[in-house]
């Protein structure tokens, strides 16, 4: 297991220095560790946290935005023409609700389909693991310049301390 | 009472260096050929949005006043981001509203701001500076006072339903938006 400050410092070794989001329970950790840090500001919604986090590129920022996968349905249209349209990249780390089919019914929908759906408006993903963990971030590092796009790095249950639901 | 288009103009005028984001629909084409600058940021889709953008440049831009050209419609789908605004309370941020009480872009059909006070909506969020105004004169007597003290602030202008006949915005997105980003640091 990765622990959450290990997990933060490592993104704000690539340069991450402004994260917003929703929460989920399995983040929670890692939104304690964020706002101990100073760096965290909450968003209501995940799309104003992904259009928050395109005026704050522009302002000079590097952002990461947080979420459960119920999220990237709320913030689909203004990923698509928002921040792919004029090219605001930004980190998703996307709570993976719903994988494999064991969890609270409504994630089950989202939870199977949520790679679909970003591989359908083309947001880059990866899967975090503790085995891949230092290759996960040095994609992260080199995607979101390169392709100047929201990529997304999707956390399963387990993966990063203080996250159990 | 005056159209979009010389609320638009209004502001414009008004501004120097400031960063302005404008919500999709009519207000970003006409305000394109208003006065086309290099900090205007125009928003095409993502409606409800313009505000949060402006949020995450003014909490990274603290010296400069940051101003948000929003629709009523456009107000009304994002609300939330009044509640952010309130409780972030960031002191650079100029929110105007043109509230011509319709969706005058989607075809004019009526909005709940004939019913909903967005400036009450505001000040119950916790906007520092709040005003309403019909007239021209009114508009550029508080635009200029809302630049010279701390926010956050919100302007509802009534404005007449009158559309400009305006080509989309001819820049392509992406250059619109490393423009502005230029412009500002
Ligand atoms: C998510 C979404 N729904 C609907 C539309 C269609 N649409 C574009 S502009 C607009 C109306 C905007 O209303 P308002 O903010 O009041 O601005 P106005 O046109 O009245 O100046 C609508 C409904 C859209 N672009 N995006
Ligand atoms: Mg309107």
């Amino acid at each position: 297991m990765i622990e959450s400050d290990v997990f933060c410092q490592a993104l704000q070794d690539i340069g991450f220095d402004f994260f917003t989001g929703v929460p989920d329970v399995l983040l929670a950790g890692v939104i304690e560790t964020l706002i101990e840090r100073r760096l965290y500001t909450p968003a209501v919604r995940e799309d104003e946290a992904v259009a928050v986090a395109a005026g704050a590129f522009m302002a000079g920022k590097v952002p990461a935005v947080l979420m459960a996968n119920a999220g990237v349905g709320n913030s689909l249209n203004t990923l698509a023409s928002l921040n792919l349209l004029y090219r605001q990249p930004c980190l998703l780390i996307i709570a993976w609700r719903g994988f494999d089919g064991k969890d609270a019914p409504e994630h089950l929908v989202m939870g199977r389909t949520v790679t679909q759906v970003l591989e359908t408006v083309r947001i880059p993903h990866r899967t975090l693991s503790e085995q891949t963990a230092p290759d996960d971030f040095r994609w992260v590092a080199q995607t979101f310049m390169k392709e100047r796009i929201p990529v997304a790095l999707l956390l399963k249950s387990g993966v990063v301390r203080g996250i159990q639901p | 009472m005056q159209s979009r288009a010389r609320a638009i103009q209004a502001v414009l005028d008004l501004v120097s260096d400031q960063p302005v984001i404008i919500c999709n629909g009519f207000a970003s084409r006409e305000a394109f050929k208003v006065k086309d600058r290099p900090e205007n940021f125009y928003m095409t889709g993502s409606m409800g949005m313009a505000a949060a953008i402006g949020l995450g440049v003014a909490l990274h831009k603290p010296q400069k006043k940051v101003v948000v050209l929003d629709g009523d419609g456009n107000v009304l789908m994002g609300l939330g981001t009044m509640a952010t605004v309130g409780a972030l309370k960031p002191k650079n941020f100029i929110h105007v509203v043109l509230d011509n009480e319709a969706y005058g872009s989607g075809g004019n059909q009526p909005s709940y701001s004939r019913v909903v006070k967005l400036d009450q909506v505001a000040k119950a969020a916790g906007y520092v500076n709040v005003e309403r105004v019909r007239e021209r004169e009114d508009l550029v007597y508080e635009f200029k006072d809302m630049l010279g003290k701390d926010g956050p602030s919100l302007l509802l202008v009534k404005i007449t339903e009158q559309v400009e006949d305006v080509p989309w915005v001819p820049l392509p997105p992406a250059q619109i938006a490393e423009r502005f980003r230029k412009a500002i640091t």
